[in-house]
C-alpha cells in the first residue's frame, strides 16, 4: 500500500516515555448498549496512530473517554506515563490532550480568535484578545493552516472549521492530538491538505490518534493501526506491514471482499435515453448540455469526474428535479422530459440520492414514513388520500429484514440510524417498486466496508436483473470496479465513452482533467 | 450521537413545555415578591379565577377557543415551515366577514345561518392567509414581511368600513364596530347562565380534525415533509408552492374560525379594537410544540391566565403579571430551543448528563 514514509523514529524527541497514550481494559456501559468492552489502544510518542472500526464500534465513545467526557465504568489511563483520572476535558486539556470531534463545537457567529479563546475547554482572560489573535496567527502560519483569526466561523468552509478545530487545541498547548472523523464531511483535496498538516504536526512531535473507518485512510497517514470491532480490540498492526485485506477482515469480523465479483455484462434494450440534453443551469454554473446517453437494460453504466462539472445538475434532470430546455429524455419509450419526479417514477425510475440528510430521507420522520416518501401515490400505502400506517409499517418491517436495516422498529427516527442503514433503508424503498432503471448517486459515500460491499453486490444484483443502472461516483475505483460502461463527464457535458476494460485509469484521469478524446495522442 | 434524546422525542416536548411554564410562573413569583405581593396568594387567587366554579371555568373555556383556533393556525403554518405572525390579521378578517353576515340579517334559521357565518368566517381568514402563502410560493416573498404588513392592512382596512361605509355595510360607525350579529347567527350557549359558546367545542373538533389531517393523510404528510426538508420533499415530489399554499389557506381559516367565535360568540359584532389573540397564538402554539392535541392543553393554559388574571387584583396584584407570565414562557420556550439547537451548548449539557449518569 501506499503510504507517507513513516517516521517512528520522531518518537525520540519524547525520550524516557513508553507511550503517550495507554488505554488498557477500558469498558463503558451505556443503557442497552456496551459501547467499550475491554478496549487496548497504546499510543507512541510522535507516531501517527489510527483507530480503526466501522460506525458503532465504539472509537467515539473510547475517544470520550481519554478526553475526560466519560467516565470509563473500568479500566485505566495513563498519559505520558502518567496514570490519569480526569473529572472533565479541562483536565485532559491540562494534560496536553487536544481534540477535534465529530461534529464542531464552533459557535458560528463568533470570529476565530474568540471562538478559540472562549472554547468550551477552558480558557482564562476574555481581555487580551488582540494578543490571543497574534498567537493564532502565529500557529497558524507555522503548520499551513491558513487561518485568519478575525475571520468569522460562520464564513468558513468545513475543512478551514476543521483547521480551527486544530488550531484551538494547539493554541491550549496540545502534543497529543485526537482526530475524530475528520476526513468525513472534507473534499478530497481538502483531505490531502490535512494529511499535510498531521504530518507537519508529526514533523514536529505531536502524537496524533486519527480515527476512521476508511482502509485508504489509514494507509495515507498513520504508522500504526488499532482495530476495534464491537466494542474490543481486535489487533494492532503496523501499517506498513499490513494489508487493506487484513485489516478490512478484522474490522468486519469475517472475510469481506473489497473487491466486486461480477459476470460479463449482457447489454438489452435501451431503457432511459436522453438526447440534446439543455437543462437551467443552477445559479452561477454553466448550462448542462448532453448529447448522447444512455442507459441499457442489464448494464452498470458508471458515470466518472471531478466533483462540480455538472454532475449534480445531471442527476437532477435525470430525476424529474431540474427542467429541461431542451432536447429530449425517454424512459421505457415514453417522453418524460416535462415530467415531475412522480413522472419519472411512474415510467420506472428510482434514484438513490447523492445526500442521504437532505435529499434521501427526512431524518425526524420515522423508517416508515420515509418509505412513504416518493411511495405516497394512490396505490398500496394510500387510500383515497388517507395514508394506510398498517400496510405501510408492515411493508417496512419486511424491507428492513430482507435488507437488513438495523434499527429497534419501523417507528425508529431516521436520524438514529447509522449511515449504512439510512442507506439500506433508502435502497430498499427504491428498489421494491421493481424499477427498471436506478440511479446510484454515490452511494458508497461516508459507508463503512461491510455496508460498502452490500451496495456493490446490491448494484450487481440488480444489473443481473436485467434492470439498467447508473452509477455516478467521484472515486474512479468504484467506477472502474463496478462499471460494464463508463462515461467521463466534464465541463458539463460528456467527454468520453469507454467500455470497461478498454480505457485505462490514466486515460479516465486525463480525460476527468479536462482532456478530450482525441487528445490523446499527446498524452 | 445524543441530538435524537434532546430534541425530538414527544416526551421531551412536553416535558420542555412543562419545564418552560414552571420557569415562567417561578419568575412571576419572583416579580411579585420583589413588588411586596404574596406570590402564593396570588396564585390562589389565580387558579380560583380559572377553575373553581361554574362561571369560572366558562371564563376559562371562553378565553381558550379563540386561543387554540388561532394556535392551531399558527401551527399549522410552522408545520409546513413557515412562521406565520399574520394570525392576528387572519383572526380579525375572520371575525369581521362573520360579523357583516351575521348582522345582515338574511332571514336564515338558526342551523343555517351558524354556520354560514361561521363558513363567512374562514373563508375571509383563509383568504388572508393565502395572500402571503401565494407570495411565498410564487414569488418568494417573506412570510414574516408579508404577514406583518397584511396585519395592518388588515386593521387598517377594517377601521375604515366600520367608520364610513355604513352606506353599503351593516356596520356602526359610533361604535367603532359592525351592527349587532342577529340572534339566529348567534352560537348557541353551552352553560347558562355563564356566557359560555360552542366555541370551544368548535376548538376542540377543530384540533381534532388537524391531528387527523397531519398525522393520517397524504396531505399532512406533504405538509410536515416539506416543513422539514425541502430537498427530501422535492425528491418525493411533493409540490412545495401547492403544499405551502394549501397550508397557509387552512391555517388562515382557522385563525378566521377563531375570529367568527368571538364575533358570533361572545361579543355579538365585531370590534375594529384588536384583541391581539393573533400574538398570544404564537406562544400557545410555540408552547403546544405545533401538535394539535399539545395545543389544546397551551390554549387551556393561557386561558386560564387570561380568565384568573383579574382575580390576582384580590392579592393586590395587578392583573398585567399575567401578561408578564405569558412572555416568562415564550422566553422559557426560546432558551429551551436555543439549548436544542447549538451543539455546542448541548453537548455541554449531554455531557453532563452522561457524566451523572456515569458516576451514579
Ligand atoms: N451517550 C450515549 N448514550 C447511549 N449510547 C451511546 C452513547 N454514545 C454512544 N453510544 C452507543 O455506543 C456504541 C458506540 O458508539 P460510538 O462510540 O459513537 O461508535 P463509533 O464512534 O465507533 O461510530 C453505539 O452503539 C452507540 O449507539
Ligand atoms: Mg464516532
Amino acid at each position: 500500500m501506499e503510504t507517507t514514509t513513516a517516521t517512528t523514529t520522531q518518537a525520540s524527541a519524547n525520550s524516557g516515555i513508553d507511550y503517550a497514550i495507554r488505554m488498557q481494559g477500558i469498558v463503558k456501559r451505556f443503557p442497552g448498549v456496551v459501547a467499550n468492552d475491554g478496549i487496548d489502544l497504546l499510543v507512541r510518542p510522535g507516531e501517527i496512530h489510527a483507530l480503526l472500526g466501522e460506525n458503532g464500534a465504539g472509537k467515539s465513545t473510547l475517544m470520550n473517554i481519554l478526553f475526560g467526557l466519560y467516565t470509563p465504568d473500568e479500566g485505566e489511563i495513563a498519559v505520558n506515563g502518567k496514570p490519569v483520572d480526569f473529572s472533565g476535558p479541562r483536565d485532559a486539556v491540562l494534560a496536553g490532550l487536544g481534540m477535534v470531534h465529530q461534529h464542531f463545537m464552533l459557535i458560528p457567529r463568533f470570529t476565530v480568535t474568540e471562538n478559540i479563546i472562549l472554547g468550551n475547554e477552558g480558557s482564562k482572560s476574555v481581555l487580551d484578545r488582540t494578543a490571543a489573535a497574534k498567537r493564532v496567527r502565529e500557529i497558524s502560519e507555522s503548520y499551513g493552516l491558513l487561518i485568519d483569526p478575525d475571520a468569522k466561523v460562520d464564513d468558513l468552509t468545513v475543512g478551514l472549521q476543521q483547521r480551527v478545530e486544530i488550531l484551538k487545541a494547539l493554541y491550549h498547548g496540545s502534543r497529543i492530538l485526537i482526530l475524530d472523523e475528520p476526513t468525513a464531511l472534507l473534499t478530497p483535496q481538502e483531505i490531502e491538505d490535512l494529511y499535510g498538516i498531521l504530518n507537519r504536526l508529526k514533523a514536529d512531535g505531536t502524537t496524533i490518534v486519527f480515527i476512521t473507518h476508511k482502509l485508504k485512510e489509514v494507509a495515507a497517514v498513520s504508522d500504526k493501526v488499532t482495530v476495534i470491532r464491537r466494542g474490543k480490540t481486535v489487533g494492532e498492526r503496523i501499517t506498513s506491514d499490513t494489508t487493506g485485506q487484513e485489516l478490512a477482515d478484522l474490522m468486519v469480523g469475517r472475510g469481506v471482499s473489497l473487491t466486486v465479483e461480477r459476470t460479463p455484462a449482457t447489454p438489452g434494450r435501451t431503457i432511459l435515453s436522453a438526447r440534446n440534453l439543455t437543462a437551467t443551469p443552477i445559479h452561477g454554473h454553466k448550462p448542462l448540455t448532453i448529447e448522447h446517453l444512455e442507459l441499457r437494460a442489464g448494464e452498470i453504466l458508471g458515470v466518472c469526474g471531478v466533483e462540480g462539472n455538472g454532475q449534480s445538475e445531471l442527476v437532477e434532470v435525470l430525476s424529474g428535479l431540474r427542467p429541461i430546455t431542451g432536447g429530449t429524455l425517454t424512459i421505457n419509450d415514453t417522453d418524460v422530459s416535462t415530467c415531475d419526479p412522480n413522472g419519472f417514477r411512474a415510467a420506472g425510475l428510482s434514484y438513490i440520492p447523492e445526500d442521504r440528510h437532505h435529499r434521501g430521507l427526512i431524518l425526524d420522520f420515522p423508517l416508515w414514513e420515509n418509505v412513504l416518501l416518493g411511495n405516497a401515490q394512490e396505490g398500496p400505502f394510500v387510500r383515497s388520500g388517507i395514508v394506510r400506517e398498517r400496510t405501510l409499517q408492515a411493508r417496512t418491517s419486511q424491507l428492513m429484514q430482507d435488507y437488513d436495516v438495523r434499527a429497534p422498529s419501523p417507528s425508529t427516527p431516521a436520524r438514529s440510524l447509522s449511515g449504512g442503514n439510512q442507506q439500506k433503508l433508502i435502497i430498499a424503498r427504491e428498489l421494491f417498486r421493481n424499477p427498471d432503471v436506478l440511479l446510484a448517486i454515490q452511494p458508497t459515500r461516508g459507508l463503512d466496508v461491510g455496508a460498502i460491499e452490500f451496495v456493490h453486490k446490491e448494484l450487481v444484483r440488480v444489473r443481473d436483473e436485467g434492470k439498467a443502472v447508473m452509477l455516478l461516483s467521484y472515486d474512479l475505483d468504484e467506477v472502474m470496479d463496478l462499471s460494464d460502461r463508463i462515461v467521463v463527464m466534464s465541463e458539463y457535458g460528456i467527454t468520453g465513452e469507454f467500455n470497461a476494460g478498454e480505457v485505462t485509469r490514466n486515460h479516465l484521469g486525463l480525460l476527468m482533467g479536462g482532456r478530450h478524446s482525441d487528445d490523446q495522442a499527446e498524452a | 450521537m445524543t441530538r435524537l434524546k434532546l430534541s425530538s422525542s414527544t416526551l421531551i416536548n412536553i416535558g420542555g413545555s412543562i419545564i418552560a411554564v414552571t420557569i415562567a410562573l417561578l419568575l412571576g413569583a419572583v416579580v411579585m415578591r420583589l413588588s411586596g405581593a404574596d406570590p402564593w396568594a396570588a396564585y390562589k387567587a389565580l387558579w380560583n379565577g380559572a377553575f373553581v366554579g361554574k362561571r369560572s371555568i366558562a371564563e376559562t373555556l371562553i378565553y381558550s377557543a379563540p386561543l387554540i383556533l388561532a394556535g392551531l393556525g399558527f401551527a399549522l403554518s410552522m408545520r409546513a415551515g413557515l412562521f406565520n405572525i399574520g394570525i392576528e390579521g387572519q383572526l380579525i378578517v375572520g371575525g369581521f366577514m362573520a360579523a357583516l353576515v351575521g348582522a345582515w340579517d338574511l332571514g336564515l334559521p338558526s342551523v343555517l345561518y351558524v354556520p354560514l357565518a361561521l363558513f363567512a368566517g374562514a373563508v375571509g381568514g383563509a383568504f388572508w392567509g393565502f395572500i402571503p402563502g401565494y407570495l411565498k410560493a410564487k414569488a418568494g416573498a417573506h412570510e414574516v414581511i408579508t404577514t406583518i404588513m397584511l396585519n395592518y392592512l388588515a386593521m387598517r382596512l377594517i377601521t375604515y368600513l366600520v367608520l364610513r361605509r355604513d352606506d353599503i355595510l351593516p356596520v356602526d360607525p359610533t361604535f367603532v364596530a359592525t351592527k349587532k350579529v342577529v340572534p339566529e347567527a348567534r352560537l348557541p350557549l353551552l352553560m347558562p347562565p355563564t356566557r359560555l359558546h360552542l366555541g370551544i367545542v368548535i376548538a376542540i373538533a377543530a384540533a381534532i380534525i388537524l391531528w387527523y389531517i397531519l398525522f393520517k393523510t397524504r396531505f399532512g404528510f406533504n405538509v410536515r415533509a416539506v416543513g422539514l426538508s425541502q430537498g427530501a420533499s422535492a425528491y418525493g415530489g411533493i409540490n412545495w408552492g401547492r403544499t405551502v399554499v394549501i397550508a397557509m389557506i387552512i391555517a388562515g381559516a382557522l385563525a378566521g374560525l377563531a375570529g367568527a367565535g368571538e364575533s358570533l360568540g361572545l361579543h355579538g359584532r365585531h370590534w375594529s379594537a384588536a384583541p391581539g389573540y393573533g400574538f398570544t397564538a404564537i406562544a400557545v402554539g410555540l408552547v403546544g410544540r405545533n401538535h394539535p392535541i399539545g395545543v389544546i392543553f397551551s390554549g387551556l393554559l393561557f386561558g386560564a391566565l387570561n380568565a384568573g388574571g383579574p382575580a390576582m387584583q384580590s392579592a393586590d396584584v395587578s392583573k398585567e403579571i399575567v401578561q408578564l407570565i405569558q412572555g416568562f414562557i415564550i422566553l422559557a420556550i426560546a432558551a429551551l430551543e436555543v439549548v436544542n439547537r447549538f451543539p455546542a451548548i448541548r453537548s455541554r449539557f449531554s455531557r453532563r448528563s452522561a457524566a451523572s449518569k456515569a458516576g451514579a
